[in-house]
């Protein structure tokens, strides 16, 4: 009943989110056309901002966009001219799902068991060792990395492709790049998690019944260790997905990361509410899948 | 469980040190109970890691704040040294335009450090209360404030920091000569840095939080003092909070890298701190412009990056150390 509830509650958010990017670059000064030629004559100026009906009232160019969007039109992107925005989210979604799909697999397939080793092995050179490799990859930006892992994989040793995203091969690099920062937050999540946990009360009736170790640890600690990095993981989806600027600018991969940020700077309007409706959508879903989750690992929490 | 100090009579609080350590037995300590600030304090003495990383960050703030005093460059004098690798007069090298590297990652890391504790100190205040809040009170405040933070969470942050920061810079521009000075319109700007950066990340925080607080109040020793009479407040700062320190703790020390980290990238965008300002992010991203397969000018990269890793690394060791030494579970162990 009460994700029911969230679900129906889902359209009167979106709506709400979408009035907002809307108001947000209306704010921001400078019109789509600023860094155009200057249109020859005031005639075509005004004939441009009639054709994307630039020149209505604000309140009455969101009610028109709405318009659209509930029959499924996303508008014209007012930077790329010949496309609409519906065209350039089709071609470049597969891509950064895919990418950002492996980056994410990456991250938790690292993170989590880094994570858990290190809780279990606390206070050992293991220990130390992963708590250092999970925060040193915290602390070393993307922008370095990635170059780093093209001038060394890529250009020097020929291993990788430099760019592009074409085979499994060429996704190596993209994804290290994309993750590896990831998968050292979400270690340190689990094993804050699972040193939390190693400490509850039913941990410890657990080994008094005389359960293994693995036992103990896999089947009863686990469960409520990880409710921190599934809290985690539903905006970490959300944010991989929709992609990333600095990769796919690294890389030459033509995924939509790069539209955002462009598209943001141009005040490509259309182009912009419809990638915020894109990634909210994905975002409300997914933390709703994450409450979901935390009710099924922890028994104790209870929605109403 | 074995108390040593029970069996030689002593009246040291129960569970101080571990089993084994003797540190408790000084001449010093004995007799007398401690608070639990001075155990946590001799707690985090004891981590030798969390110290040196303290002791670190010390010398990092001294250094930074003391550099203008000490060096022979400017961080912004052009000089002829373009591209001038690390030597006797430049340690560091120099970069582009001939400017000594070592002075400009000092003035970086000012910058840098700044930007990411007023960040996180704002996602800190923030974040705690709203999520404490939130997850105290349950039901339908839990909802309301949550989707608050679901349409904030639903804008991807960096359409708000641009069209906050690109507004802020006309702003500024048409403003400045008229009725800013320039130094006026520089303070606005980092302002606005800090605003922004500061706003988009008490979200996550406010999250984690009210999930722990939300597991937390159906407990025990919640209803007990709840039955005991005690006021809400009360049993959110002395009752739940507390047992929420470790991950605040530790989510903060992963919120100044990642403002830290924020900020390179908005000064990849050119959105960050302006030239001739430079933060080490910035710096890394002038390197990283640089970077060529035909020559490699490694300092630029190089120096920039591992101030900030080490930086960032010792930030998040202090983190740890604050965390094992307050971690109000450590007492049971």
């Amino acid at each position: 009943m009460y994700f029911l509830k969230r679900i129906a509650f889902m359209i009167p958010l979106l709506l709400v989110i979408s009035g907002l990017a809307f108001a947000l670059i209306k704010l921001a000064p400078g019109g789509p056309f600023d860094k155009e030629r200057k249109p020859a004559t005031p005639e075509i100026e005004r004939a441009l901002a009639a054709k994307y009906h630039l020149d209505e009232e604000v309140w009455q160019q969101y009610l028109r966009y709405l318009g659209g969007v509930a029959q499924g039109d996303f508008g014209p992107s007012l930077k790329y001219r010949n496309h609409t925005v519906t065209d350039i989210i089709a071609q470049g979604l597969p891509v950064s799902l895919a990418l950002g799909g492996l980056a994410f697999c990456f991250a938790l397939g690292v993170g989590v068991p880094l994570g858990f080793f290190t809780a279990v092995r606390k206070g050992r050179w293991e220990d130390y060792a992963g708590s250092f490799l999970a925060i040193l990859v915290v602390c070393v930006p993307g922008l370095v990395i990635g170059p780093l892992l093209v001038m060394a994989l890529a250009i020097h040793w020929r291993w990788f492709p430099v760019a592009l995203f074409a085979s499994p091969w060429h996704a190596v690099l993209p994804t290290l790049t994309l993750g590896l920062y990831f998968s050292g937050r979400v270690a340190r999540l689990m094993r804050e998690g699972m040193m939390t946990t190693l400490h509850a009360e039913f941990i410890r009736t657990a080994r008094a019944k005389g359960l293994g170790e693995t036992q103990v640890l896999l089947r009863h600690a686990f469960r409520l260790a990880v409710l921190p990095v599934v809290s985690y993981s539903g905006p970490l989806l959300a944010d991989l997905l929709t992609g990333s600027f600095v990769v796919e600018n690294l890389f030459q991969i033509p995924g939509i990361g790069v539209f955002m940020v462009n598209s943001s700077l141009n005040r490509d309007q259309t182009m912009v509410v419809g990638l915020v409706l894109l990634y909210a959508v994905l975002l409300l879903v997914l933390n709703l899948l994450v409450d979901f989750a935390y009710s099924v690992l922890d028994p104790r929490v209870r929605y109403e | 469980m074995s108390e040593p100090s029970a069996i030689s009579g002593q009246r040291t609080a129960p569970g101080d040190g571990q089993s084994g350590d003797p540190s408790h037995l000084s001449p010093l300590t004995s007799g007398l109970p401690l608070s639990p600030n001075q155990r946590a304090w001799r707690r985090f003495r004891r981590n030798r890691v969390a110290v040196v990383s303290a002791w670190f960050l010390a010398a990092v703030v001294l250094l930074v704040l003391l550099w203008p005093l000490l060096s022979p460059y400017s961080p912004v004098a052009i000089s002829e040294a373009q591209f001038q690798p690390p030597d006797t007069k430049h340690w560091f090298g120099a970069d582009l335009h001939g400017r000594d590297l070592l002075s400009r990652v000092f003035y970086g890391a000012r910058i840098s450090l700044l930007v990411g504790v007023v960040g996180a100190g704002v996602s800190l205040v923030i974040g705690v209360l709203w999520g404490a809040v939130a997850g105290y009170l349950g039901g339908r405040w839990d909802s309301v404030m949550m989707r608050f933070v679901d349409v904030l969470y639903s804008l991807p942050s960096i359409v708000f920091v641009i069209v906050l920061l690109t507004t802020l810079n006309a702003f500024l521009a048409k403003a400045q000569g008229k009725f800013i000075s320039a130094d006026g319109a520089a303070l606005l700007r980092f302002t606005g840095l800090f605003a922004g950066l500061g706003a988009v990340s008490w979200l996550t925080m406010a999250r984690i939080v009210r999930g722990q607080v939300l597991s937390l109040r159906t407990r025990g020793f919640v209803e007990a003092s709840r039955v005991l009479g005690a006021s809400h407040a009360r049993i959110l700062l002395s009752h739940i909070l507390p047992n929420v320190l470790g991950v605040i703790i530790v989510y903060v020390t992963l919120t100044v890298p990642s403002i830290i980290l924020y900020e390179s990238f908005l000064s990849y965008l050119g959105l960050g701190v302006q030239p001739p300002y430079a933060s080490l992010g910035s710096l890394i991203a002038d390197g990283v412009g640089q970077l060529n397969p035909v020559r490699v000018y490694w300092w630029l990269i190089l120096f920039p990056a591992t101030l900030l890793a080490l930086t960032l690394l010792a930030l998040n060791f202090f983190g740890d150390g604050l965390r094992d030494a307050l971690d109000v579970h450590a007492e049971r162990r």
